[in-house]
């Protein structure tokens, strides 16, 4: 186990840059996510991480040494690819056994530690399989046992569960957890996929555009989202954002309709200030379909028309015009509803988020 | 008759036309070969018979015996042609093959100014018909020299094969992802031990088509060969296959007869080769 320091760290291809000046602190043994849309720059900061991109500017240290310039080789690394890149002419043992017979390790410490890997990871009945007669989840255990069966100071995962179905991906993500919690290391974990992030992750890094847009525990980036675009990425279904102009006690949207000014941000904004208010489904529902807490401190409620809903058996995404977008509501307790029907619905301000319309931080409760 | 019935008939009358159709093609590919195997066997008189004699009256052996007799007898070197054939074959099949292999690789895994240029000025020299090359060649190598050498054969071999098999080896590379080659470079492996474990064994199959086709090029060319050489030194078979000609006959059954000694081993060749070569083809470790 080790720490991963990365400092200022840039990615340049030609006039474009990929990763702009990143500062990450990754402790010794903890689970870290690089979340981000696609282009985001987080599989390349990874691929610099790992030695397979060039550094452009600044530095990568695992433990106290800087290793820019080091080979993947040396880093004392282990990589776990979306395509699996297991070796298609080796057997599952053979593949796993690869990087200890480079290593030139005694036979009999290849055989234990594979064994070990294999028992771990389940992989016993298919030790002696081609990758090409495995399933998909089949060749993603084996990606991972190869990657333990080195023992290595830090784990990289890049996006390793995009290429699963959504069952099985649901599997493997628990296998991974049970993995870390069963091999205590250090891992650093690239996807999309914010759910994969969120239940993964110890700490999560959203990246857009190169830069990192904040850095927190999975409860921290739900709860308090530093910008726009992470309260928009993080949470499914997205939380509501709708722009909005502040006016005297009052949140004034497209349209004529509003809100009042949860009293939380009454001395953060001033009249005529152009926002973006951002409110979760949960924190919007159908009046007395929400959860018991809610609508505790201070809330409001409009008449909305229901243009879609979808329902989940346990609960129902409601769709409904409000304020010029559409916002979408979460309804426990579910009853029908057909599109067209006025409902009341209830909005629990106290959990409301703001957002600078202008670089779109978030504006904190004073 | 009900459609059932009627659609099965007729999936058997299409069975037995497509086994027609294949016998017929396989028919017109394997004659030639039959033919010229039949004829090493038997007079010249028969050979030339009109109409042809299909089903030959008796076979004989006279013409292998004769061409390994000595000189005179009716024999011809032929050992020293097959050494020759053997030696520049060999030797211009394995230059071309490290050739091709770094050139391929180069060509599928960097980039590099005037890349696709160059990839299309190594296919444009195919283009070039072997035979026109024979007048510049031989004024150019009788000025050095070399002709009548193995070199000389050698050298014009390798720049023969070189622009295919970079092309050929290039397409099997481009098939072997990125990733196995990054895989195994944090698996431990330097650069260099990552071609080899890896990404050469996945490209083997693309690498041993390529020195078939090479090697089968050098053993049976006859254009050039016949420019460049000259004596027992250097003449391969092919071109010793003009032993048999003399100013008023053609021995049409020795030449059937040095025809097959030159077949066989080819033909061994190929066969070995790709029976490794399909046993290695099992890829697939890359997605689902």
């Amino acid at each position: 186990m080790a720490t991963v320091t990365l400092e200022k760290l840039v990615k340049r291809y030609g006039p474009v840059e990929a990763v702009r000046a990143i500062d990450l602190e990754i402790f010794d043994g903890e689970f870290v996510a690089l979340v981000g849309p696609s282009g985001c720059g987080k599989s390349t900061t990874l691929r610099m991480i790992a030695g397979l991109e060039e550094i452009s500017g600044g530095f990568v240290r695992i433990g106290d040494e800087v290793v820019n310039d080091l080979p993947p080789r040396a880093r004392n690394i282990s990589m776990v690819f979306q395509s699996y890149a297991l070796y298609p002419h080796m057997s599952v043992r053979e593949n796993m056994a690869f990087s200890l017979k480079i290593a030139k390790r005694p036979q009999e410490e290849i055989v234990r530690r594979v064994a070990e890997a294999s028992d771990i990871l389940h992989l016993n009945e298919l030790l002696d399989r081609r990758p090409s007669q495995l399933s998909g989840g089949q060749r993603q255990r084996v990606a991972m046992g190869r990657a333990i069966v080195r023992k290595p100071e830090v784990f990289l995962f890049d996006e390793p569960l995009s290429n699963l179905d959504a069952k099985l991906r649901t599997q493997m993500r628990t296998e991974i957890k049970r993995l870390h919690a069963r091999v205590p290391s250090t891992v650093i974990y690239v996807t999309h996929d914010q759910v994969e992030a969120m239940t993964l992750a110890d700490r999560i890094v959203i990246m857009r555009d190169g830069h990192i847009e904040q850095v927190g525990t999975p409860d921290e980036v739900f709860h308090t989202p530093a910008t726009r675009f992470v309260a928009g990425f993080i949470g499914s279904p997205a939380m509501n954002l709708v722009e909005a102009t502040v006016l005297d006690g009052k949140v004034q949207f497209a349209g004529g309709d509003f809100l009042p000014l949860p009293d939380k941000f009454k001395n953060a904004v001033s009249a005529g200030q152009r926002i973006v208010f951002g409110m979760r489904p949960d924190d919007v529902h159908p009046t007395g379909h929400g959860l018991p807490s809610a609508a505790g401190e201070q809330a409001a409620q409009r008449e909305l028309r229901v243009s879609v809903t979808e329902p989940l058996g346990n609960e129902t995404l409601v769709f409904a015009p409000f304020g010029g977008v559409e916002w979408i509501a979460r309804m426990l307790n579910p009853i029908p509803l057909e599109p067209g029907r006025a409902v009341r619905m209830t909005f629990d301000l106290a959990k409301a988020h703001l957002f600078a319309a202008e670089g779109g931080h978030a504006i904190a409760r004073a | 008759m009900t459609r059932n019935q009627s659609s099965r008939r007729l999936r058997f009358f299409g069975r037995i036309a497509h086994a027609t159709g294949l016998f017929l093609v396989a028919l017109v590919i394997c004659l030639p070969g039959a033919w010229i195997i039949l004829n090493s066997l038997r007079p010249t008189v028969e050979i030339m018979a009109k109409p042809a004699i299909w089903i030959p009256k008796s076979l004989t052996l006279d013409a292998y015996t004769a061409m390994f007799s000595s000189v005179g007898h009716g024999g011809v070197p032929v050992w020293d042609y097959f050494r020759n054939s053997l030696i520049i074959s060999i030797t211009s099949t394995a230059i071309a093959i490290a050739i091709g292999i770094s050139g391929g690789f180069a060509f599928a895994r960097y980039r590099f100014r005037g890349k696709s240029a160059l990839f299309l000025g190594l296919m444009l020299t195919r283009t070039v018909p072997g035979i026109a090359l024979s007048l510049p060649l031989f004024i150019l190598f009788a000025r050095l020299d070399i002709i009548d050498t193995h070199f000389a054969l050698i050298v014009a071999y390798v720049a023969l094969n070189v622009p295919f098999t970079i092309w050929l080896i290039d397409g099997f590379f481009r098939q072997v992802p990125k990733d196995l080659a990054e895989a195994a470079q944090i698996d431990g492996c330097t650069r260099w031990q990552a071609f080899w474990q890896v990404e050469f064994p996945l490209a083997g199959p693309g690498v041993a088509s390529a020195a078939i086709f090479a090697f089968l090029t050098s053993w049976n060319e006859f254009a050039l060969a016949s420019q460049l050489t000259r004596s027992v030194n250097s003449k391969t078979l092919p071109v010793g296959l003009l032993d048999y000609t003399s100013e008023f006959t053609i021995d049409w059954r020795g030449m059937c007869a040095l025809a097959v000694v030159m077949i066989a081993p080819a033909l061994a060749l190929t066969f070995i080769i790709q029976k490794r070569l399909v046993s290695g083809l099992t890829f697939g470790a890359v997605k689902g």
